[in-house]
């Protein structure tokens, strides 16, 4: 354990593994809470073209994924509300037309070697200082804001239109709630991937779901299991070579299984009270 | 700016001396569309201040979208709407007078929250952005779950209450910031026959004491008409309003229990159709 702990790139994986299963978890109670679970992925989907054209352009992919990802969150939002479609449906071309820029781009890129599958799933061990000081800032900026409008996005989640006549800015912390998460799927594509980093936010938060009926406590709980999903992930890869990306969301995927085995909810009995 | 206070009770729809009662809710020659379709269609009518109103009309004949508008929820497409004196949108602080009970079944129970949580909801307008819940807002919700007689079910989850509950729970919600005009969409909709006359009854008590504006959306006409001061009977457009024993007086609609079924079942009552005054 000790000697694990001598290399710099695990130092890093660790911090870096502790800040995204964290923040993922937060984000993810919101998300889970308010059915964006699908927008999650149509998010996380598009952040591949993001990176193609920063690695085209010769910018920082991230960067570029940055801009590109929010800019579709905000888009998948103007979508539904402007039209008639529903969320999924936006999603559903979003998704797949990322997608295909995506590659497209990577097409571009003929004599230049491009490790296209880190992108795509994730490589927490190959991280440089400078990308763990920027986890941090993301990882504190996301956290400040959910933590800031606590209230605010629990009103939203629960009642918008109760919300709206009290006077909250209720399309505004919608969108707010977008541009969250596309920070938080940009922030963790490095080490989870586009493919992944969806299942980083939905699961644990789906997790503690099953595990309590308190909204503190089911935040709490998600930040465990997503942490606990990223480390012991990030562990196993690195003791059996597996890749970290794919170890992180199964560890979480199983604890998710655990949790609905074992919710109180699904056995929860209702109770027959007396009526007006 | 309207700022006079309620402290002392009028009995509702009773003439004032010399100054016209002012409206908690004005609309003047509104029509609200979803998309092309129309929903409501030229609706002019004021409920004055202090006053029990029931809505009433079968299923989509506009009463939500109604509320809505009021409420700022939906944008007039044609028309002004009045809210206290103010187009919704403007409402400001005003916001604070009025409570909302929307359709209970709109909302996701399964939400892990606590009767208490929910109750304090009502105070996140008046505790503003960034604030959080303090112990006195808690001592609120507490007294107005006595109201609606549930301070036993504070700290018990949403989820593990029956429909009745959850009603009465939404009900403190809207009361817990004392609100002079309170709105009530289908708050009986998920309750039996004496449970609903239960609520409707405790609702009037609740205007008695209170002297609070007090407008109830509901497709139990029969009932209704026993509390309110007047009803307003929808299909589209506003078929009637008036006083119940005005506008019941049609032996159609009393054979029929309510003009929104007489309309939906004979679309022509023309004896029934009230001019749009003003």
């Amino acid at each position: 354990m000790l000697e694990l702990l001598s290399h710099t790139f695990m130092q890093r994986a660790l911090i870096e593994a502790v800040l995204i299963g964290a923040v993922c978890a937060v984000v993810g109670v919101y998300v889970v809470l308010n059915g964006l679970s699908f927008i999650g992925a149509g998010i996380s989907h598009s952040t591949f073209a993001g990176v193609a054209i920063g690695l085209l352009l010769g910018i920082d992919p991230l960067l570029t994924a940055l801009l590109f990802s929010t800019g579709v969150a905000l888009s998948i939002g103007w979508v539904s509300e402007k039209t008639d479609l529903k969320h999924d449906t936006s999603v559903g071309i979003f998704f797949a037309a990322t997608m295909a820029l995506g590659v497209l781009l990577i097409g571009f890129l003929k004599d230049f070697y491009v490790d296209v599958f880190s992108y795509l799933f994730g490589n927490i061990l190959a991280l440089t200082a400078a990308d763990l000081w920027i986890s941090l800032a993301m990882t504190v900026l996301i956290t400040a804001t959910i933590l800031l409008l606590f209230k605010e996005f629990l009103a939203l989640s629960f009642d918008a239109e109760v919300a709206s006549v009290m006077g909250l800015p209720v399309r505004f912390l919608h969108y707010l709630l977008l541009v969250l998460m596309a920070l938080t799927v940009v922030l963790s594509v490095k080490s989870v991937g586009v493919v992944l980093v969806s299942a980083l936010i939905v699961t644990p938060a789906a997790a503690a779901y099953q595990l309590t009926v308190n909204f503190r406590r089911m935040m709490v709980l998600s930040v465990l299991i997503g942490v606990g999903s990223t480390v012991s992930g990030l562990l196993l890869s690195y003791w059996i070579d597996f890749p970290s990306g794919a170890g992180i969301v199964l560890i979480a995927t199983c604890l998710f299984f655990l949790s609905w085995l074992v919710s109180p909810r699904r056995r929860h009995a209702r109770m027959h009270a007396t009526d007006f | 700016m309207n700022h006079e206070h309620h402290t002392t009770l009028r009995p509702a729809g009773a003439p004032n001396d010399t100054a016209p009662q002012p409206y908690d809710i004005e609309f003047r020659a509104v029509s609200v569309r979803y998309d092309r379709l129309p929903a409501l269609e030229n609706v002019t009518f004021g409920i004055p201040r202090g006053s029990f109103w029931g809505i009433i009309g079968p299923n989509g004949s506009g009463k939500s979208t109604l509320v809505k508008t009021a409420l700022g929820l939906l944008k007039p497409y044609e028309g002004t709407v009045l809210t206290l004196g103010h187009q919704p949108a403007d409402l400001g602080p005003l916001r604070a007078r009025i409570g909302y009970v929307p359709q209970y079944a709109e909302l996701d129970f399964s939400f892990p929250l606590q009767v208490l949580d929910v109750v304090a909801m009502g105070m996140y307008g008046e505790i503003g952005l960034f604030g959080r819940v303090r112990k006195q807002h808690r001592a609120r919700a507490l007294e107005a779950l006595e109201r609606v007689q549930m301070q036993d079910f504070a700290y018990r989850q949403i989820s593990a209450l029956s429909g009745g509950q959850r009603q009465r729970v939404l009900i403190a919600r809207a009361l817990v910031v004392n609100p002079t005009l309170l709105i009530l969409d289908e708050p009986t909709a998920a309750l039996d026959h004496s449970s609903s006359e239960g609520l409707y009854e405790w609702i009037n008590s609740l205007h008695g004491d209170s002297g609070m504006t007090i407008i109830l959306v509901t497709h139990d006409i029969g009932v209704v008409s026993e509390y309110v001061d007047s009803i307003a009977c929808l299909n589209r457009t506003l078929v009637a309003h008036g006083r119940p024993e005005d506008v019941l007086t049609t032996p159609t609609l009393e054979n029929m229990y309510g003009c929104g079924a007489v309309l939906f079942g004979h679309g022509e009552v023309p004896h029934m159709v009230v001019h749009h005054e003003k």
